[in-house]
């Protein structure tokens, strides 16, 4: 299947991606943010048409919009719950958007369901260059604060109580948040970024006790995830996002059943 | 030492405790009581710098670093740290193996301090309440604190597990010169382990002899 430059570039592009993901994901669960990075994605899919719209990328239309987004959930109030009942009201508003920025520019619909649900074919190799350069950004902002945000993210009261500045934490964690989402929708679309995001992470809670296992778990499950897909969607045609989806719950429900049995042994 | 001098708290309109004055002495275990709402978690936390004084005065030692183990923790059943690796959080990023080895050692002597070595693997989550503020203490220690603030850690706790704690709190107190301040609502507590108290009435502070506690000051309260 590597004869295909096509499939060349699509396996560099989600290699990076479900590492990203896979890091990124384990604190995006441990920080009780699934539902949040579901609703960026929505958001991203509006962001991504008003790139199409104006002219510009979908890439840069949704970094633009998931940023904006995320910096003001982070400036919201701390109050987790409320803050997330709030923010999901706003997606339904984005989906909506999202829909009317792309019936008011002149692209096919096909453009419509790549945003969504993902692709494999059609990415160029300028674009997995961005997608690389971005990946690597997010990894070396996880990187620099990797103490102080996995001391927030799995004991947010121990963090405040020993004095760290989890305001700024949570801002700078939401950035590379709302770049993670960003990237990962050009492989699996919008609507299921937030697999990637958090199933592998969630799984590897059932299976490893410490901050750095959970995130090698997470970014293998991720990129097993991925590579099988890609794999599978090119020798069946079925969507790749159909097969990463299947794999990661099936996966997650596997962990959470080997949990319950080493419970009761 | 820690001295109060006419320290002042609102929250908007509302006066938490205004006109306290107070010094707690360095190596001093004292107790900390009153109603619910009275102002004792807001008073450490000004203590701590994590909220801001109204008015008035909280001087302490800048070298005394402060351990808190704060009241509220959200732990559920799958949280999915052990024993250990919750502990260390509160490390610092060291790149020098070096300074490494020095802190797996510093947590190994926590670990032991707290009687935590034969849990250390154990998923927090899956923890009994004892052993859960027993890491939450240890977690505190880690950074070598002068001040050790217990913010109603024996809550909950059954009587046997409550005065393993204090037993150890009691050590530490004793072998390593650490200022305890302990917010409870246990009289008999209160009594065995401690010799003076704060008591947080009518919208202040007042420090008293721990013969001059009563039981009744001791309640939860509603005002
Ligand atoms: N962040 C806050 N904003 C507004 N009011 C607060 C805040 N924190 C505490 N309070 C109020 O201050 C009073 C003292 O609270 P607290 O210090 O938690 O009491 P205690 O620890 O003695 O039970 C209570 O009336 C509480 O509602
Ligand atoms: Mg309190």
């Amino acid at each position: 299947m590597f004869g295909y430059e096509f499939m060349r570039e699509a396996f560099i592009a989600s290699t990076f991606i479900a590492i990203t993901a896979g890091i990124v994901g384990v604190f995006v669960v441990s920080r009780n943010m699934s539902f949040l990075s579901h609703t960026l994605s929505e958001i991203g899919f509006a962001g991504a048409s008003f790139g199409v719209l104006i002219g510009i990328s979908p890439l840069a239309g949704m970094i633009l919009f998931t940023m904006v987004s995320s910096v003001a959930v982070g400036s919201l109030s701390a109050e987790s719950s409320r803050r997330e009942a709030s923010i999901s009201t706003i997606s339904s508003l984005f989906i909506g958007l999202g829909i009317l920025f792309l019936s008011l520019s002149s692209q096919s619909s096909s453009y419509a369901t790549n945003i969504l649900f993902g692709s494999i074919v059609g990415i160029s190799a300028k674009e997995v260059q961005q997608l690389m350069i971005l990946a690597i950004v997010v990894i070396v902002i996880i990187l620099v604060f990797y103490k102080s945000l996995a001391f927030d993210s799995f004991d947010h009261i121990g963090a405040r109580a020993a004095g760290l500045k989890t305001r700024f934490l949570s801002v700078a964690f939401l950035i590379t948040l709302a770049l993670s989402v960003s990237i990962g929708s050009q492989i699996v679309g919008s609507m299921l970024v937030f697999v990637l995001l958090t199933l592998p992470g969630a799984t590897a809670r059932y299976l490893v006790h410490s901050v750095p296992k959970l995130i090698m778990v997470s970014v293998g499950l991720s990129l097993a995830g991925v590579w099988l897909g890609l794999y599978l969607a090119f020798v069946t045609n079925w969507p790749v996002t159909f097969f990463i989806s299947s794999f990661e719950v099936i996966v997650y429900f596997m962990g959470l059943s080997y949990k319950n049995w080493k419970l009761n042994h | 030492m820690i001295e109060a001098k006419n320290l002042e708290k609102r929250f908007g309109k509302q006066l938490v405790f205004k006109d306290v004055n107070f010094k707690i002495n360095d190596g001093e275990f004292i107790s900390l009581v009153g109603h619910n709402g009275s102002g004792k978690t807001t008073l450490v936390k000004i203590l701590m710098g994590l909220e801001k004084k109204s008015g008035g005065d909280i001087l302490i030692d800048k070298k005394q670093t402060i351990g808190y183990v704060p009241q509220f923790r959200n732990i559920d059943l799958d949280y999915p740290l052990d024993i250990e690796q919750f502990v260390r959080l509160n490390l610092k990023w060291k790149l020098s193996p070096e300074k490494r080895r020095k802190d797996n050692e510093l947590v190994n002597e926590i670990l032991e301090k707290t009687h935590l070595t034969e849990l250390k693997n154990r998923p927090l989550g899956l923890a009994s309440g004892g052993e859960k503020q027993k890491a939450y203490l240890a977690q505190s220690l880690l950074n070598d604190p002068k001040v050790l603030i217990l913010d109603e850690s024996t809550a909950s706790l059954d009587v046997e597990v409550k005065m393993q704690l204090m037993d150890l709190v009691q050590e530490l107190n004793k072998r390593f010169k650490l200022t305890v301040i302990f917010i409870t609502h246990d009289y008999e507590l209160s009594k065995k382990y401690t010799k003076r108290a704060l008591f947080f009435e009518n919208k202040t502070i007042k420090p008293i002899s721990i013969n001059d506690v009563s039981e009744d000051m001791f309640e939860l309260g509603g005002r």
